[in-house]
């Protein structure tokens, strides 16, 4: 316990440690978050985003805290729902057997810009006979524009800015601007004020149930924007967090320890051993890595597991494991490795409770320095379109910016969430890795 | 630098091995160097071997070949005007037919395990052979062809990055030696771990900052298009494209280098042979001269020989990100389109450049650090 509490004191001299160590668990908190919010197979759903999961989000929308910025205020994705506000709808017997069922959604618009979209969905449950439904919708400036009156079935959506007869009603203006439009303007800039959408129903049944959603689609949207795909970018940037740290560690764990482990069997048993081992590094590096991994990953399979496990071995085998082994060659000649030998310590407690502590110092900084480059592995991978197929990553999100020319159509946020959560942790790794290794090597600290 | 640990022989003080003769010394360098060069080569064919294994995909590539040749007959038997007359049945066994001829012609009705060895025979002997579908802008399908036509253009974007790098960081480590503990030298500790992130994520943010924000440097390729007619304002496109991706690998790899050479100057000039030199009163230069860059030059020179032998492969995700038409992208679309002799002819001249080099880096080692001995006692070390 003392020597924890004397680590942390050790760790605290160091400003990069408490800055690495503030970033980490930062993003320990939010892989948490992650990870009780949302279980995975929920997230890796929501990704795919089969169906129409997606039906209700904006398609390239920037985040929505950019109206925060002076200057900026474009409107942000509106959307109402008479399932979640039974208030907007009334229902009334205006005849026998013949119901009027009357939505009406007031909203305020104040934004400097047009939405990109406007859509009314529309379900209908327990009816034989088809509702008659007519929508009109109300300006501030009080006009009223007929949207058009149509016999429902189970379930409709009126993508009302691809409705040419409307768009030419509107002035050759597609329904989400013409809609929103000053007429007295010679150019297109949207009123401001209380717009309201009546829709109206009758129906012929008295348990049919009409549900109505309009969504008025924002140039913003959410917390990190949406794709092309109008998926949410938070869902992936939320959840490639676990996944980033896991990678991360374990290949880390996986580099360093088994490293470590291969060079002190080698250096301890010598002879054939240790002349296999140097062999199957010198065959190692002649591989080039990355290509062999991007042939592994388009022939044979993409998972993120096998690809990193496959990246792990070919570091296993590289450098390191001769620093290590002239580590080890320098240990195994110590007084005390002849102390054990003379009273005959079998060979596995040599290597793993005399030798291999002692390179532990040297070990930890490594890893924590490891880990960086292996969340970095991940995105990697990913920008050379072998992504794992089904998991939300940091890397994923980054690549399909890019094949999507994300930077070329000024998408910037789409590229720049997932690069900074990819820095962010980097760094913080990075810093702690730095000063773990001042504190372990102290050598180090009079360079 | 991932391989900068080449192997090497053993070093020992300096005083030892003056007393031994010339000549069997002499013998010992030959033995050394066969075992040395019988040992690299064993290297080499094995991990051309399982590149070949991989890139054929344990013989299922030839299994498409063989499908494709199937349907390419078919069709052909199918249209044709001569055939008309005949039967299914009749077609079917024409089909199979011609489809075994080319097959034989090509070998693929040997087992892959026979093949495989024909293969790594031909790629060996540097017999390259003919992409399956890849072809080099001026039309040509021979796998030379196609690698020399990229090989200008990874050679431009890696070597003008490295010697940059290279220089920048022996001259600043050096400096930084000298000024050990100033607020540069804090600095550049400080910025090391910067290189955990890789050149093309550092070229992502330069697109976003210089191409897309400021639209001064253009996104990425390698020259306009259409390319200027005008042999100097070619070059010129040219340089302008080479900005940003070189801007990149100087990013991510600089401070690392600039640290390493400075921590390496910094043990070397904490020798007792440099205080000496120092109480001679020699001057800072002839110092570093002599007795420090002298004792680290087979460092530098593995790291530089080495970091030009990994541009071969081309820095692929780079490569990609900036459009590049190098090796590394045509390394990525052969592997997208399986193009087995394309994957196997990089690798295979990689692991030759690479094995080439590490055989000299050790005679390089012998002449220029006297220190170096070979031989029998080298293995005990």
């Amino acid at each position: 316990m003392n020597r924890v509490v004397k680590g942390f004191k050790d760790l605290a001299q160091y400003p990069s440690a408490i800055a690495g160590l503030v970033l980490i668990s930062l993003f320990v908190a939010l892989a948490v978050y992650a990870m009780v919010t949302m279980p995975l197979g929920q997230a890796i759903e929501l990704w795919r985003g089969s169906g129409d999961v997606w039906q209700y989000t904006p398609r390239n929308a920037a985040p929505a805290w950019l109206n925060v910025f002076p200057g900026i205020n474009k409107p942000v994705t509106m959307d109402f729902n008479t399932a979640n506000m039974p208030e907007a709808k009334t229902v009334e017997e205006i005849a026998p057997g013949m119901w009027e069922v009357r939505v009406s959604f007031p909203f305020d618009f104040t934004y400097d810009e047009f939405p990109t979209e406007i859509n009314v969905f529309t379900t209908v449950r327990n009816s034989t006979a088809r509702p008659f439904f007519s929508m009109r919708w109300l300006t501030p400036d009080g006009r009223e524009i007929p949207l058009g009156d149509v016999d429902l079935r189970a379930s409709e959506s009126f993508r009302l800015g691809q409705d040419a007869r409307l768009t030419r009603r509107l002035g050759g203006r597609p329904a989400h601007m013409g809609l929103f439009a000053d007429p007295n303007a010679s150019e297109a800039v949207p009123l401001k004020g209380r717009y309201e959408l009546v829709a109206e129903a009758l129906v012929f049944e008295p348990d049919t149930e009409l549900d109505v959603r309009l969504v008025v689609y924002g140039q913003l949207h959410g917390l990190a924007g949406t794709d092309h795909r109008r998926r949410d970018l938070t869902v992936a940037l939320l959840w490639g967090t676990p996944i980033a740290l896991a990678m991360g560690l374990m290949g880390a764990i996986g580099a360093t320890v088994t490293t470590m482990a291969i060079a002190a069997v080698g250096t301890w048993y010598g002879g054939w051993v240790d002349n296999l081992i140097q062999r199957i590094t010198e065959i190692n590096m002649m591989l080039p890595g990355y290509p062999l991994l991007i042939m592994i990953g388009t022939l044979v399979d993409r998972n993120l597991l096998l690809l990193t496990a496959i990246w792990v071995a070919l570091s296993i085998f590289s450098a390191s494991i001769k620093s290590y082994r002239a580590m080890f060659l320098q240990v195994k000649e110590a007084p005390y490795i002849e102390a054990a030998k003379s009273y005959s310590a079998s060979n596995m407690r040599i290597i793993v409770q005399y030798m291999m502590p002692r390179i532990i110092p040297v070990l930890v900084p490594t890893f924590v320095g490891l880990v960086p480059s292996f969340v970095f592995f991940e995105a990697t991978i990913s920008v050379l379109g072998l992504g794992d197929p089904l998991l939300p990553t940091w890397g994923k999100v980054l690549s399909e910016a890019q094949d999507m020319g994300a930077l070329h159509n000024g998408y910037y946020y789409w590229v720049l969430a997932p690069s900074l959560l990819l820095v962010f942790s980097g760094a913080g790794f990075a810093l702690l890795g730095f000063a773990l290794d001042r504190i372990f090597n102290p050598r180090l600290r009079s360079l | 630098m991932a391989i900068s640990e080449a192997p090497r022989p053993g070093v020992e003080s300096p005083a030892m091995g003056r007393t031994r003769s010339d000549v069997s010394g002499f013998v010992r360098v030959l033995q050394y160097s066969a075992v040395k060069l019988v040992s690299i080569a064993v290297a080499v064919v094995i991990a051309v071997y399982l590149t070949i294994l991989v890139a054929n995909m344990g013989g299922y590539v030839d299994q498409m070949r063989i499908a494709t040749i199937k349907e390419n007959v078919g069709m052909w038997v199918y249209q044709a005007e001569e055939f008309r007359h005949l039967s299914g049945a009749e077609k079917r066994e024409l089909i199979d037919q011609f489809a075994q001829v080319q097959i034989q012609a090509l070998r693929l009705d040997q087992p892959f395990p026979i093949r495989s060895l024909r293969y790594l025979w031909n790629g060996l002997t540097l017999n390259l052979g003919y992409a399956e579908g890849i072809t080099s802008d001026s039309g040509s399908r021979q796998v030379q062809h196609i690698l020399l036509e990229r090989l200008g253009p990874t050679l431009l974007l890696q070597a003008s990055a490295s010697i940059l790098v290279f220089v920048t960081a022996l001259f600043m480590g050096l400096a930084l030696s000298r000024g050990y503990g100033s607020f540069l030298d804090r600095l550049v500790v400080a910025l090391a771990p910067t290189s955990s992130a890789p050149a093309w994520f550092y070229g992502v943010f330069l697109i976003l900052i210089f191409a897309a924000l400021l639209g001064w440097l253009p996104f990425g390729g390698m020259v306009d298009a259409p390319p200027p007619p005008n042999k100097f304002q070619y070059f010129l496109s040219v340089l302008k494209h080479l900005i940003l991706p070189v801007a990149a690998v100087f990013t991510s790899t600089i401070f690392a280098s600039i640290f390493s050479q400075r921590t390496f100057f910094l043990i070397y000039s904490s020798e007792d042979y440099v205080e000496m030199a120092k109480a001679k009163g020699l001057s800072d230069r002839a110092i570093e001269r002599r007795y420090i860059l002298r004792p680290t030059l087979p460092t530098i020179i593995t790291s530089i020989a080495l970091s030009f032998i990994t541009l071969w492969v081309g820095n692929v995700t780079l490569e990609q990100i900036f459009n590049w038409p190098g090796l590394g992208q045509l390394f990525w679309l052969a592997s997208r389109a399986v193009d087995t002799p394309v994957i196997v002819a990089n690798t295979i001249i990689y692991a030759y450049l690479l094995a080439i080099t590490v055989f000299l880096l050790d005679i390089v080692y012998a002449i220029v650090d006297p220190r170096v001995k070979v031989g029998a006692e080298a293995q005990s070390n």
